[in-house]
């Protein structure tokens, strides 16, 4: 999974917008969701940041 | 098949705690639902879900590509197989190389099983394959909720449709959790480098050893650009009987399958002058699994519209919310498509 870009959606950190694999996609913070386990664990590798909400 | 079979495998699906329906945890194992379309090429270069529902395609580090599709070629009782062509060869096959079919099961629905307990049934999985060439492949069942515990077993292809039986042994090891995540994963080993391949094939139950999963001497599907796999038909049943294929209705496959993905469409009604906001909220045809991903596919009418995103998104539903920039100048209907994405 090739997550180039992360950040959550709002201030109060609901959902993230990532591009993964070359598409914008809405990610819940959900555990059991493949996306956000895959993003953790790329943010636990230093591999990605989220990005704080504009 | 005779009557006296019929009865028997009649009473064995009852005896194998089914009631005799639906007994099959693979889902859309005769292949007949792809809701995200019917053929992807170029495929290899990433792990995903492109053709078939619930299959999922893995790869690690291979230069070998391939057309993956539902085809029409099928065994006798089945009208769709998914098809695996390879377009571009690979020869030289570094150690970590992979390329496997997979379907993830959720736990709970593996809890008949009884893994884990000193009453653990056999795993029984059948499915029917062929090829361009003889093949020797392996299937495997790896156990996601205890450290990727595994047992694998080979198989063969043919340039005929052949029906496999495998009976996996019972594991009184490692108890599945009840919850929504993976259980277990069948895992059909086309590409392998050494680190998969480089031990012995691991036939009965035990704790994660890469080199074993797969074992020397099997065909690399990126072996020859002439080289097709085709498979149908895939069942997965609790106990030491093989069973006839479990058919079921499309309706009932599509049902099942949009657990873990669908794409709904959405709309509104815009009045001229109109300005703010629109929300649009897609209902899910089926509960999703898990809070879905969702990835925008299209917006009709923009007239007016400056930006648009997901706004809430549950099991249920997901709203998108459109801005509308300096009010609507007719009557529009605002709205689109989502994908809803809950795999595992």
């Amino acid at each position: 999974m090739n997550i180039t870009k992360a950040q959550y959606t709002t201030a109060e950190k609901e959902m993230i917008k990532a591009t993964i694999d070359d598409m914008e996609m809405f990610v819940p913070l959900d555990p059991s969701n493949r996306h956000y386990a895959e993003i953790l664990k790329q943010v636990a590798d230093k591999k990605l940041t989220i990005k704080e909400a504009d | 098949m005779s009557k006296p079979a019929e009865l028997a495998n009649l009473i064995g699906n009852i005896n194998a705690g089914g009631g005799g329906v639906n007994r099959n945890v693979i889902i859309n194992g005769a292949m007949n639902v792809a809701q995200r379309g019917t053929s992807s090429s170029g495929l290899g270069a990433a792990t995903g879900y492109f053709t078939c529902d619930r299959w999922n395609l893995y790869q690690n580090g291979t230069a070998g590509r391939l057309t993956m599709s539902q085809d029409n070629d099928a065994p006798e009782g089945f009208s769709k197989s998914l098809k695996f062509a390879c377009t571009t060869a690979d020869t030289s096959i570094a150690s970590g190389e992979s390329l496997q079919i997979v379907q993830k099961i959720e736990s709970q629905n593996m809890q008949h099983f009884k893994k884990g307990t000193s009453n653990a049934l056999p795993f029984a999985v059948s499915f029917y394959v062929k090829g361009n060439a003889s093949a020797t492949y392996v299937a495997e069942l790896e156990d996601y909720d205890n450290s990727s515990r595994h047992v694998g077993k080979t198989f063969n292809v043919t340039t005929d449709w052949t029906r496999v039986e495998i009976t996996f042994p019972a594991d009184t090891t490692g108890v599945l959790g009840e919850d929504n995540d993976t259980g277990i994963a069948l895992n059909i080993h086309l590409h392998s480098g050494s680190f998969n391949a480089g031990g012995t094939l691991r036939e009965t139950w035990g704790t994660l050893s890469q080199a074993d999963r797969v074992g020397g001497g099997k065909t690399s599907f990126f072996d020859s650009t002439d080289r097709t796999f085709f498979i149908t038909g895939v069942q997965l049943t609790a106990g030491s009987v093989h069973h006839d294929f479990i058919h079921e209705s499309y309706a009932e496959t599509l049902a099942k399958c949009q657990r873990y993905y669908e794409e709904p469409f959405g709309s509104f009604r815009a009045g001229t002058g109109l300005s703010g906001t629109l929300a649009v909220s897609y209902d899910y045809t089926v509960q999703k699994r898990a809070n879905p991903t969702v990835t925008v596919t299209s917006v009709g009418n923009r007239d007016a519209i400056s930006s648009h995103g997901i706004q809430a998104n549950t099991v249920s539903h997901c709203a998108e919310q459109f801005a509308i920039g300096s009010g609507v100048s007719g009557s529009y209907v605002y709205g689109g498509q989502v994908k809803a994405d809950a795999e595992l």
